[in-house]
């Protein structure tokens, strides 16, 4: 894709890829020169960091590739996903290592009273001690404090829907000073959730009937034994 | 030209653009279209396959010096088992998760191989959703004809019928472990429409449907306890020299180790192929999408089936720079997106398939009316402005918070400008033949999900991946769960190796690279 020479009509000026700029970044604890603007996953290949744990999807729905980072001069360490945050000089950054924490294990169906039950499967769930750390350790702004919360009073749907945007990098787990992990309450929360407080989708139920009792096998008999000319004006005509 | 100056044309002729209605092309014109601009049609990336079950059929030559590569294996390796399964499954995205779950949920000692995390895949980026034809006015029979209209009427017949028919029970299954799709008012499963589609069929989880969808499987695959083997990366499969698969080789990805598992029967749902970086392409793909289940089981001699074909998804990310080749979801276009060129016109209905979209993008670009980057990229704009225009103020954030997100991270709002998108490559429409089961003709070796074949013929349906992975993943891991009840485990041997190593040495095929390929060569070397 990438031409050598072009002409100059219907370009975006771009001045990062007209003169392109090396930064200075330290990555784990050495420096390193890289071209400014890539990701950080890209200046760890450009660096010749070879990475097996810590990259997944590359496009922000996985979470493997957590990292801790800092920018010039600025106290705050912050957290993103390494495959979709660009470096800037003076920039400090480290993967984050898989975090040792605890999973419960349950059969959701078979629960009686999920919200009760959750006290069981995470005991340390109520034990909150609000320090706000995990909100801020979310690459997804999601406010886990306050999900946190919702769960351990019940409000499993507010958790679903705000732990939608979840990739499950597991950021909230390690700053926990109750050692809860936030992103697997709300994995419970939401799935009992759609178990247990969900309307059931009757409209579905009833498809799965008609197609049980063969109400389309008058129309498979039909079009299973179709051309392919047949089939293409079959096809094309279906409004 | 500043770029907000391009992105000014848009904005200007937006009003007029609302009025158009563009009629999709007539069968004829797609026709041409695609065989002129598709990159399926590029004969110079194509060269035949020199031996092996497909000897002489064309593919891209990425893929042909991968089947025809060398294994990392060695002749002598002690074949002794480091662990046993009845039904091993290799892969740990949306299909490996349906087969083992199902696979266990009937009785099978079942163990999970994945050589990154378990749940690492393609199938947690699905944003679009997935297809099933519960609407009252839809039909399975209806989702049958419109895919078989999108595959170019190529698809397998007997497998689509069987995926459109399951789709109703597999959402069950799924909204009874917990998925949350999008209801509607009255609390039945909302459908939305998807390019190709006849009838409003997707389900979705907002733009995170493979995320929810994944989070959701993963945790019961833990919940089950099924035993996992992760970083673990299949390189080689086992025979019983007869013929029949008996078990696979595994390399530990921390200590290089071979692990040996045998087993009774051997589910490969490895995923796509999108690392191999076909034609040049940027990928919306991960990490891992290298395509090696295809290398073992054709050097298991498994055929392959519509290998020529792959799917360029219409609205990669061109800019910024740090996003190339992510996904732009499909759903602005299904939700009315327009696609403009460099004048401010569109071009082309944008719910057509996406192999005409793609290949509609690239006549504009390759006619000049595209828009350049200084890196020398080249795209059209998708005008996601326009959504907030016809819906409201907020539709953007509350239908598509991922894409916000993807933008926002890099400065750019795409409430207010419009995003610049290519083709990027996608999926591999074909792939290792399977029957209605996932069973290869290769006794005793299932394949299911994107490495499987056959079934969207040459060009997939946007919300059909979701839909074929939980379908087949889950035929195959019922199928070799039964088949195992019957069976003992066969010997473990190298018979197909040594013989597929024989096969590339009377047809001189040598400085052979290893295959599979496991992670793609990133790492910058010093020069």
């Amino acid at each position: 894709m990438a031409k050598a020479e072009f002409d100059t009509e219907n370009v975006i000026d771009q001045e990062e890829v007209l003169r392109p700029k090396m930064v200075t970044v330290e990555i784990a604890g050495k420096t390193h020169q890289v071209p400014d603007g890539i990701t950080l996953m890209k200046a760890l290949w450009y660096t010749g960091h070879e990475v097996i744990r810590g990259a997944g999807c590359l496009g922000g729905f996985c979470g493997a590739c957590a990292a801790y980072y800092r920018t010039k001069h600025d106290p705050k360490v912050k957290t993103c996903l390494a495959c979709s945050t660009a470096v800037e000089d003076g920039m400090s950054f480290s993967l984050v290592p898989p975090f040792p924490a605890r999973k419960a294990t349950y059969n959701l169906s078979e629960l009686k009273d999920p919200k009760q039950d959750l006290f069981e499967l995470y005991p340390e769930a109520p034990l909150c001690r609000n320090c706000n750390a995990c909100t801020e350790a979310c690459p997804q702004n999601i406010d886990v404090r306050e999900g946190v919360w919702r769960a351990v009073f019940g409000d499993f749907k507010a958790v679903s829907e705000m732990f939608m945007d979840c990739v499950m990098c597991g950021l909230c787990v390690p700053v926990c000073i109750a050692d809860i992990a936030p992103n697997l309450v709300a994995v419970y929360a939401s799935r009992a959730q759609g178990v247990h407080y969900t309307e059931k989708p009757k409209g579905l139920f009833k498809r799965i009937e008609e197609i049980q009792d063969g109400q389309y096998q008058e129309d498979w008999d039909r079009i299973l034994r179709m051309s392919d000319e047949e089939l293409q004006t079959a096809s094309a005509n279906i409004k | 030209m500043d770029l907000r100056a391009f992105q000014d044309i848009v904005h200007k002729t937006r009003d007029l653009r609302r009025t158009q209605t563009l009629p999709k092309f007539s069968p004829a014109d797609r026709d041409t279209l695609i065989r002129k601009y598709h990159p399926d049609y590029r004969e110079r990336a194509y060269r035949p396959i020199q031996f092996g079950p497909n000897a002489g059929d064309r593919t891209v030559r990425e893929l042909a010096c991968l089947l025809e590569g060398e294994s990392p294996v060695p002749a002598d390796l002690p074949l002794t088992p480091d662990q046993t399964a009845d039904v091993l499954v290799v892969g740990g995205g949306g299909a490996g998760c349906a087969a083992a779950l199902h696979a266990h949920g009937k009785g099978a000692k079942v163990i999970l191989a994945t050589k990154l995390r378990l749940a690492d895949s393609n199938s947690v980026m699905a944003q679009g959703g997935m297809q099933v034809a519960i609407a009252p006015d839809d039909s399975p029979v209806q989702h049958f004809l419109d895919t078989l209209k999108g595959g170019h009427l190529k698809n397998d017949h007997q497998l689509l019928k069987v995926m459109v028919e399951e789709g109703p029970t597999i959402a069950k299954w799924l909204v009874d472990l917990g998925v949350l799709f999008d209801r509607d008012a009255d609390g039945n499963l909302q459908v939305k429409k998807g390019g190709g589609s006849s009838k409003p069929r997707l389900l979705t989880c907002s733009d995170y449907t493979g995320l929810e969808i994944m989070r959701v499987l993963k945790d019961e695959v833990l919940n089950q306890k099924i035993p996992l083997l992760e970083f673990s990366a299949a390189v080689e499969l086992l025979s019983d020299g007869q013929g029949a698969c008996t078990g696979a080789v595994f390399q530990d990805l921390d200590n290089k180790r071979f692990v040996l598992v045998a087993a009774k029967a051997v589910i490969l749902a490895t995923g796509g192929i999108g690392r191999l970086h076909i034609q040049g392409f940027p990928t919306s793909n991960h990490y891992g999408a290298t395509g090696d289940g295809l290398a073992l089981a054709y050097r298991m001699g498994a055929p392959l089936v519509q290998i020529d074909t792959f799917q360029y998804h219409p609205s990669g990310a061109v800019y910024p720079e740090q996003l190339v080749g992510q996904l732009v979801t499909e759903g602005i276009r299904s939700e009315g997106g327009h696609l403009v060129n460099v004048k401010g016109e569109r071009f082309v209905n944008e719910l057509d398939t996406r192999d005409v979209v793609s290949s509609s993008i690239i006549l504009e670009c390759e006619e000049g009316r595209g828009v350049r980057t200084a890196s020398g990229r080249e795209g059209v704009w998708l005008d996601t402005p326009l959504i907030e225009v016809e819906q409201g103020e907020g539709a953007l954030e509350k239908h598509f918070p991922a894409m916000v997100r993807q933008y926002e991270r890099y400065g750019v709002n795409i409430r207010k400008d419009p995003v610049l998108i290519y083709p990027t490559l996608h999926y591999q429409n074909g792939g290792v033949k399977i029957d209605v089961n996932g069973e290869t003709p290769v006794k005793n070796l299932f394949v299911a999900g994107e490495t499987s074949g056959g079934l969207h013929g040459r060009n997939r349906l946007m919300g059909n991946s979701l839909l074929d992975l939980m379908v087949f993943g889950k035929r195959a891991g019922l199928t070799a769960a039964d088949r195992a009840k019957s069976m003992q485990q066969g010997t473990l041997t190298l018979a197909h190796l040594d013989q597929f190593r024989a096969e590339a040495r009377k047809h001189g095929v040598s400085n052979q690279i290893t295959s599979p390929m496991i992670l793609p060569a990133y790492t910058r070397t010093p020069t």
